[in-house]
């Protein structure tokens, strides 16, 4: 179990590396969710009945679906990336050494999700001026759950690289795919309560839709919304079956 | 330190199944350098790929560093050293970040890894690239980052895959520095592929000729050589000598071949230490009133080796192939 997490910490490092060094994708990340917010925000406030979104207020209703919006871009192309390594070749170096299998998923998600600490905090930050109430504990815990479904997607997204190795243009098709649907079927951008029956219940076989209520529930400064259980079931079932499925993928990505 | 049985591994692909590598029996004792030598596609990456756990085998079984590829696939990992055909260094990465995290990925604490690193880009001469992006550097420099990203960690058993295709002569010569001091010091067992039959001619200590995933010949360079190809003695005399010569060419000679000058005709045959047959070969001649315009012994190489073995030039093929 250590030597794992300290081969989760070697790879997470090493991602991270890419990172550091490159501050102006630091930068780059920062400013995408700040534009999304505050182009989409006043446009989401003028146009839905505050019923829909239960009575809150539009920012604080919008605010968490932008975070989860965020980790789910991230995540779900991380598979790009080591698609790259494989075409190269450092994909294969770093399947010869010892690193546990799943760490090598696990520390690339996690690059991917240190720098939602990051952009959560400045969209937080530049939010409170405009009326957004900060719970800091209640945002904390639901950045947590949100690492630990992150880390599921990020699995996803590097088994299907590896199973489109062969053929790069399906790891987009399938990936862009299935984001949008899962996007919007999660009531992240504008609240499925409005919407007609039909995309209601597909929304509810979304694991996604009970991470955003949570995170909304969360971020309105609740412990208690019922949301939160199956949340934390949703996070921790992608977590486990996404790494399931990568280590698998991974046995079997040098054939 | 290494041991197969049967080692085989297909392919199946289009619905046809390619025997890539079929039923080897490998061994390789603690500090020997030993070479694959064999034209492209000849299963040698696929050998070196199921010895080093990335790919499981179809059949057969193989033990590496003191355990099993299939059964204890991370006790092989974490005993060896890989560097594959491919860049091991990622594109996006700078040089000294690979190398750290290298040693990190085999349990070295960062400061050891940062030493072992600042080592090996002295003597692999990549101290003014440490802060480069790997995608900015030259093939023969990536080439050398890949031999130190593999010796980070100082395996005990290092597997190289071509290491030298792509690399200018002088790099070559460099690496080749490299490897043998490696090797005197025994402290390494090394297991190389290659098409270059002067590498594996010069370097190895022994040689392992694969052909269409067979091994049809496993000996030393110089074994082989004289086994398998042996001296080829050819002199060049009048036309009209043609039968004398050949007749005493035959009495120690074999294999005679003759070609056709426009007046002259060159009889070539197999000798046994043929620098020590020459003289011998020339006074025969005389003796017979023979009069001999040209001389000349060639020492055979490895590709005489593969084309008695095999009919093919290993030259030919490997050149088209690069
Ligand atoms: N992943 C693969 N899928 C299908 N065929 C493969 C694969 N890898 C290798 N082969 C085939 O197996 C044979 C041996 O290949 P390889 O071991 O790479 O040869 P070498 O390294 O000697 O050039 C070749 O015919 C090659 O096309
Ligand atoms: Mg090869």
């Amino acid at each position: 179990m250590s030597a794992m997490v300290a081969d989760t910490r070697a790879v997470f490092q090493r991602e991270m590396s890419l990172v550091l060094r490159d501050p102006f994708s630091v930068i780059f990340s920062l400013v995408q969710p700040l534009v999304f917010l505050g182009l989409f925000g006043p446009l989401l406030a003028g146009s839905v009945d505050p019923a829909a979104i239960g009575g809150a207020s539009p920012l604080q209703w919008f605010l968490p679906g932008v975070i989860v919006m965020i980790c789910l871009f991230g995540t779900s192309a991380t598979g790009s990336n080591l698609l790259f390594e494989i075409m190269t070749g450092s994909y294969e170096r770093i399947l010869a050494s010892p690193l546990h299998r799943s760490s090598i998923l696990i520390g690339k998600a996690l690059k991917e999700l240190a720098p939602l600490i990051v952009q959560a905090a400045l969209v937080v930050l530049v939010s409170i001026p405009f009326g957004f109430k900060l719970y800091p504990v209640h945002v904390l815990a639901g950045l947590l759950l949100l690492g630990v479904f992150g880390v599921g997607m990020g699995a996803f997204s590097n088994a299907l690289a590896i199973a489109a190795r062969k053929r790069e243009w399906m790891f987009w098709a399938v990936q862009q795919s299935l984001l949008f649907p899962l996007l919007i079927l999660s009531g992240m951008m504008l609240p499925l309560e409005a919407g007609p029956r039909w995309i209601q219940v597909l929304g509810m076989f979304n694991p996604l839709t009970y991470i955003v209520d949570a995170e909304r529930a969360l971020f309105s400064g609740s412990f208690s919304d019922p949301a939160i259980g199956w949340a934390v079931l949703a996070a921790v079932l992608t977590c486990a079956v996404g790494l399931w499925v990568g280590v698998k993928q991974v046995a079997r990505s040098t054939t | 330190m290494i041991h197969t049985e049967r080692l085989t591994r297909h392919f199946v692909s289009k619905k046809e199944t390619i025997e890539a590598v079929k039923g080897v029996d490998i061994d390789v004792a603690a500090g020997e350098l030993v070479a694959f030598l064999g034209p492209n596609g000849a299963g040698k990456s696929t050998t070196l790929r199921m010895l080093t756990t990335l790919l499981p085998p179809t059949s057969g079984k193989a033990w590496v560093a003191g355990a099993s590829i299939t059964t204890e696939p991370a006790l092989v990992r974490s005993r060896i050293g890989y560097i594959g055909q491919g860049d091991g260094a990622g594109h996006g990465f700078r040089v000294m970040d690979e190398l750290v995290t290298q040693g990190r990925f085999y349990g070295m604490n960062a400061s050891d890894s940062h030493t072992r690193a600042k080592e090996l880009t002295k003597t692999l001469d990549l101290t003014s690239l440490e802060k480069r992006r790997v995608s900015t550097l030259s093939g023969g420099q990536r080439r050398r980052l890949d031999i130190a990203l593999g010796l980070m960690h100082r395996p005990g058993l290092l597997f190289l895959d071509e290491p030298s295709t792509g690399m200018d002569p002088h790099n070559r010569a460099n690496l080749w520095e490299h490897i043998d001091a490696l090797r005197d010091r025994q402290e390494t067992t090394i297991v190389l592929t290659t098409h270059y039959l002067e590498e594996a001619d010069f370097h190895a200590e022994r040689v392992l000729v694969i052909d269409h995933g067979e091994i049809i010949a496993n000996d030393t360079a110089a074994n082989l050589k004289a086994t398998l190809a042996g001296d080829r003695i050819a002199v060049t005399v009048d036309g009209s000598d043609l039968a004398a010569a050949s007749a005493v060419v035959a009495t120690r000679g074999s294999d005679l071949t003759t070609s056709n000058g426009s007046r002259e005709v060159t009889i070539a045959g197999r000798f046994d230490q043929g620098t020590r047959m020459l003289p011998w070969l020339l006074r025969e001649l005389d003796h017979v009133g023979v009069d001999v315009r040209a001389a000349d012994v060639r020492v055979p190489t490895l590709d005489d080796v593969f084309l008695s073995l095999t009919g093919r030039s290993l030259r030919e093929e490997s050149e088209v192939a690069v």
